[in-house]
């Protein structure tokens, strides 16, 4: 029987001899594992600077063996989207857009392309379900200011709402500041009035006082019966819905500093310049809108 | 007949601040002339009252008191910065926590940068110059260099922190990031810097030994390229000598890639090369072991230190920035990887021998897990700045889970573990107050770590793909409404994290004061500057 052979016992390795604080170095060598990693690495580093483009010389740069470019890949990206959906936009911006609902394909796209506009552009506003913000009207219900059906909310994707840019423009005057041209007393009274015409606590005396000042200066815009007029872009004040508040807080405000809401007209560019959005994008956008629910 | 001279210049700066006060042309640089005309007052105080009395150490005794003052500033900058980062967790969680009576001051846009620079420049600053000093008198068995000049780069340093926070709560920035002081504060840096680096250097020249420790490379390194970066990267002109604002040399993608070649080696040097120096020390010294390898403390110095400054392109991916600095950035930063390794595996595995002290001994746990986090975060690094990963990754949480367990993890830790090994001995305390509460803070700091780090990785993942996700027809499927509805969890997550994270730090403030106030003296140690051997 031969004896097992005895394993080697570690050697303990020596310090360098250097001593600080009284902290000593051993002498232990690099580790091979993170030597030969290191080693890869940078063969890897020179293979890939060799493959793709790396070296700046005098002018410009090495461009690497595969030709590949950043810029050159999403410029191939947009083009194939492009080109993919070139026939269906074709048929979408000749298509009447109260025809569009009734063709399975065009509701279809209209359906994907407009909610990928919407998120984009929209829902930073009108929120990402389109239920709106104080200042940013809700796109699902039945109450519409500029109007529901889907030519009027095409014209107003296309142009906006008081868009300085744009002279097509919806420019609707804005509501006026009356505390420069009434009481304070009687903005308090009409505040009342409004209140009781939206069917809220009020207080009677002072509505009825209220009444005269409505018919006086907001039934101009507002209406006699105060339901509004979509050609002022007046809202309708009996309905319960409110753009900026219903409260007396709220509506006190309104009235004493006036509102002026605006939206960007998203189709419109200067001669030469890009639209945000193309004619394809707003007709998308526009039948998508309408077709949240409460489109006309 | 030097205190006179130096009380005229005092004198003259507080003139000459007073002066620039009165014709501020804006509130942050109103604010910051105040300050300095009392800085300035302060300092001729303390000079006018103590002049004449020369310095009463021997030449041949540590000079400590600066250090002491190192370690309770970066105790109460820890502590101020975990706090604001804390802040603006739940700010970002809760929006609300905006408060309106606090617009334009106390908002998650003024506190973020406060937060970065507090933890950064303040916490990591400080420690890093107090361990400096400790360390580089220890290995060289020499006193400071220059006497009170230590002190200068102590106050001078605070004061810079103190006029650049001022600055961003009042608006004064160069939205910059880690680097928003603006011109006059970046200034006043640049000259406490020089001081720094005479100092230190003077102290290296100086020494006893024959050979200078490893952890003073990496000391020095930090200190020269952290001067060459703030120098670089703050080149503006400012618009009047009497207002804050400045316009930057550079512009466009220039000025991008100067930013994040200085934004990337601010990392790289001052939260990895300083505080690899940090661990060179304290770590052999709390364990008693020797350093594990000579060799590699060499080879992976050198290899950091010309490869890292090469890797700041990898910020900028998929921008403006041509491809070709792109692939630079990345193929730099792959080579990174082990010579990053290096450092941690010169840590860990000078505990070799000593491994049984992980079970008793709290504050090697905590350096131990410290290197832990600084492999861990060597590898992330070289791995999100592989192109096709960074696509995913960039502009996400993911980042930010990224830094931070670098930041909590590594940087964080070890300054802990440094500090629980210094205060008994700056003291001359036998030991410290509780090793119970070391124990509870490394468990509360870690815990609060893994909540940051794997809350952002999920958070940061499924915004990337949630940004990228498209339909069949090739359209955006999410608004980005969307996805910062659906990080609310994470983000709640995080917050919790940083909560942990900010009552270990508490817990480490009274413990490291009880140590102080409470703990019997020792009066046996010795603080002479005597070779090691």
């Amino acid at each position: 029987m031969t004896e097992k052979p005895v394993k080697p016992t570690k050697v303990e390795v020596e310090t360098t001899g250097h001593e600080w604080d009284g902290i000593e170095e051993l002498n232990t060598p690099l580790p091979r594992w993170w030597l030969w990693i290191f080693y890869a690495c940078v063969v890897w580093a020179l293979l890939y600077s060799v493959a793709y483009p790396a070296w700046p010389l005098v002018n410009g740069a090495t461009p690497g063996l595969l030709g590949a470019s950043t810029r050159k890949a999403v410029e191939e990206d947009i083009a194939r989207f492009d080109a993919r959906l070139a026939p269906i936009e074709a048929k979408l911006v000749e298509t009447d857009l109260t025809e569009i609902s009734a063709d399975p394909d065009l509701a279809n796209y209209t359906q994907n392309a407009g909610a990928a506009v919407f998120r984009t552009w929209c829902a930073q506003c009108h929120g990402a379900g389109a239920g709106g913000n104080v200042g940013y009207p809700n796109l699902l219900d039945d109450d519409w200011i500029h109007g529901g059906s889907i030519e009027d909310i095409y014209t107003t994707v296309m142009h906006g709402i008081r868009a300085t840019d744009d002279p097509d423009t919806r420019y609707v005057a804005p509501m006026a500041a009356w505390s420069e041209l009434l009481e304070p007393e009687e903005i308090s009274n009409v505040v009342e009035y409004v209140l009781l015409i939206s069917g809220q606590d009020h207080d009677a005396a002072m509505a009825g006082e209220g009444a005269l000042v409505f018919e006086d200066n907001c039934a101009a815009c507002h209406g006699e019966d105060g339901k509004g007029m979509r050609e002022m872009g007046s809202p309708n004040l009996t309905d319960g819905i409110w753009l900026y508040g219903g409260d007396r807080a709220t509506i006190t405000e309104t009235v004493a500093y006036g509102r002026a809401g605006v939206m960007p007209a998203w189709g419109y560019a200067e001669e030469g310049a890009i639209p945000r959005l193309s004619e394809a994008d707003v007709r998308a956008v526009a039948a998508y809108v309408h077709s949240l629910g409460g489109g006309e | 007949m030097w205190d006179f001279i130096k009380l005229i210049a005092l004198g003259a700066v507080a003139v000459l601040a007073a002066l620039a006060a009165t014709q501020a042309r804006d509130l942050p640089y109103l604010v910051n002339a105040i300050e300095v005309v009392l800085a300035a007052a302060i300092a001729g105080y303390w000079i006018y009252k103590t002049r004449g009395q020369g310095s009463s150490a021997s030449p041949y005794e540590y000079n400590d008191g600066v250090i002491r003052a190192g370690v309770i500033a970066t105790v109460l900058w820890g502590v101020v910065g975990f706090l604001v980062g804390t802040t603006i967790a739940f700010q970002l969680a809760f929006p609300a926590l905006n408060f309106e009576w606090a617009q334009g001051y106390l908002n998650f846009g003024k506190l973020r940068p406060l937060h970065t620079s507090a933890v950064i420049f303040a916490f990591g600053g400080n420690a890093l110059i107090a361990t400096s000093f400790y360390v580089v008198q220890r290995t060289s068995a020499a006193r400071l260099f220059g006497g009170n000049l230590a002190w200068f780069v102590f106050w001078g340093y605070n004061l810079f922190i103190v006029l650049a926070a001022t600055g961003y709560i009042l608006g004064a920035t160069q939205s910059k990031e880690y680097a928003e002081p603006e011109w006059y504060v970046d200034w006043w840096l640049t000259i406490v810097w020089v001081f720094y680096l005479i100092v230190f250097l003077g102290t290296i020249f100086k020494r006893k030994e024959p050979h200078i420790y490893v952890a003073n490379w990496f000391y020095l390194s930090f200190i020269v390229t952290i001067a060459m970066l703030h120098i670089v990267n703050n080149l503006a002109i400012p618009v009047s000598f009497f207002g804050s604002k400045s316009v930057q040399l550079f512009s466009g993608v220039q000025d991008a890639m100067t930013q994040w070649w200085y934004g990337h080696n601010a990392v790289g040097f001052f939260l990895t090369a300083g505080f690899l120096g940090m661990m060179y020390y304290f770590v052999p010294k709390q364990a008693e072991r020797p350093v594990y390898s000579y060799k590699l403390s060499i080879v992976h110095f050198w290899a950091l230190i010309f490869l890292y400054i090469w890797a700041g392109p990898h910020h900028l991916h998929y921008t403006a920035l041509p491809d070709w600095a792109s692939t630079l950035g990345m193929v730099f930063s792959i080579m990174l990887w082990m010579p990053s390794w290096g450092g941690m595996i010169n840590g860990l595995m000078t505990l070799s021998g000593a491994w049984d002290k992980l079970r008793t001994d709290p504050v090697i746990r905590m350096m131990v897990v410290s290197v832990g986090f600084y492999g861990m975060s060597t590898f992330e690094g070289p791995m999100m700045s592989i192109k096709a990963v960074n696509s995913l990754s960039h502009y996400t949480d993911w980042t930010i889970g990224h830094v931070h367990s670098g930041a909590l993890g590594w940087n964080g830790m070890i300054t802990f573990g440094a500090l629980y090994f210094l205060v008994p001995r700056l003291w001359s305390r036998e030991r410290l107050y509780s090793l119970t509460l070391v124990s509870w803070h490394f468990w509360l700091a870690t815990i609060g770590i893994v909540l940051y780090a794997s809350s952002m990785w999920v958070s940061g993942i499924m915004q990337g793909l949630m940004w990228r996700e498209v339909d069949s027809q090739g359209f955006l499927v999410n608004a980005f409404a969307d996805t910062v509805a659906a990080m609310h969890p994470m983000y709640v997550t995080r917050g919790i994290g940083g909560v942990l994270y900010l009552t270990g730090g508490v817990i480490m403030a009274y413990n490291l004061w009880a140590t102080v106030a409470k703990q019997p003296r020792n009066e046996s140690a010795s603080v002479a500057a005597v070779p090691a051997e």
